[in-house]
């Protein structure tokens, strides 16, 4: 008599992607300019990014709820694909926010982008070295919002393709074993 | 015979062209009206607002640590002064951000005099941009209560 399924074989999931919804890359945005915060926030809309912008460190924390002592918290379901943060900011820096998040289990994945109006080497090497996925600088171009928004879907397609990929190989050998079964 | 809206999209174009050869708007600003579109058509206009709003509120903070005789803070003025470089930057306000970039200068090197100065200065360059811009946007209104579309115009 063949095996009864288990639907753990199958790890049949509704949610494929990491994606906050088809092809809409969800973007953290933090700045304490209201101009900067008014400006990014238009450049990730035109580019079909569904966008949250805060105005400091502190409230994206609060946000991620990371605020806690509990630093591997976080607020469950909430998908972020990018955080974009200004560097100069009173209180928490952009860099001190760079770090907390590297040092989350449940958002270190997340690619940290850090925007500066100044060009300070030692503080790119720095902010790359703690893990930043890019240093732009201010005012940001529409040109650098759709080039990592591009280098971000390809991750998600190939993140998706292996997994299809998986899943197939999974289905093939389930119907191998269904075949031997005779069923 | 030149119909009103085209005289109006020449005054338009002519002064646009003019905003930039003399040095009160660049590139940054042509960034600006490229994401402005028919779902955002007042883009521009509510940013460059929240611009002259924030220069008010930076510009009144560094008066009044200049204020303090005696006792000036040049980080605290020169804090403002970075903010204000960072804001007139994203708009494309290049006369005050020229201006900060002096103004930081007499900051670092403590120079009171020269604050003064450049405060009194970056003050009269932001009202100056704030009056040009309405009047352009004034223009724009103008060309499309006449039934016209506003022109692209090329820097």
């Amino acid at each position: 008599m063949a095996e009864v399924m288990r639907s753990e074989t199958l790890n049949i999931s509704n949610n494929t992607s990491s994606l906050a919804s088809p092809e809409l890359l969800h973007v953290l945005a933090v700045d304490d300019s209201i101009v900067d915060r008014k400006f990014i926030e238009r450049l990730l809309r035109v580019s079909s990014c569904k966008v949250t912008v805060v105005d400091s460190a502190t409230r994206a924390l609060q946000y991620l709820g990371l605020d806690g002592d509990n630093n591997s918290g976080g607020v469950e379901d909430l998908k972020i694909n990018l955080i974009m943060t200004d560097y100069s900011m009173p209180g928490m820096t952009g860099y001190e926010l760079l770090k907390k998040i590297k040092e989350s289990s449940a958002f270190r994945e997340i690619p940290v982008v850090i925007m500066s109006s100044e060009n300070i080497l030692p503080r790119i090497d720095r902010c790359l070295e703690e893990g930043a996925e890019d240093f732009l600088l201010k005012p940001v171009k529409l040109a650098d919002v759709k080039r990592l928004r591009d280098s971000l879907l390809k991750a998600e397609e190939r993140v998706f393709k292996n997994m299809m990929h998986k899943r197939e190989l999974e289905a093939n050998d389930i119907y191998s074993q269904l075949k031997r079964a005779k069923i | 015979m030149d119909t009103l809206v085209a005289q109006l999209q020449r005054q338009f174009r002519d002064y646009t062209i003019s905003l930039y050869h003399q040095g009160f708007l660049d590139d940054q600003f042509t960034e600006l009206k490229k994401l402005q579109d028919e779902c955002s058509p007042d883009f521009v206009a509510e940013v460059v607002s929240l611009f002259f709003e924030d220069c008010e509120k930076l510009i009144g903070n560094m008066a009044r640590a200049l204020d303090q005789t005696g006792n000036v803070d040049f980080n605290l003025v020169g804090s403002s002064v970075h903010q204000l470089k960072g804001s007139s930057s994203s708009v494309g306000a290049k006369r005050v951000k020229g201006l900060c970039i002096t103004f930081k200068e007499c900051c670092d090197s403590q120079n009171f005099e020269g604050c003064v100065r450049c405060l009194q200065q970056v003050d009269i360059e932001y009202k100056s941009l704030k009056a040009k811009l309405q009047d352009l946007f004034n223009l724009e209104q103008q060309i499309v209560q006449a039934g016209g579309r506003i022109p692209q115009v090329d820097i």
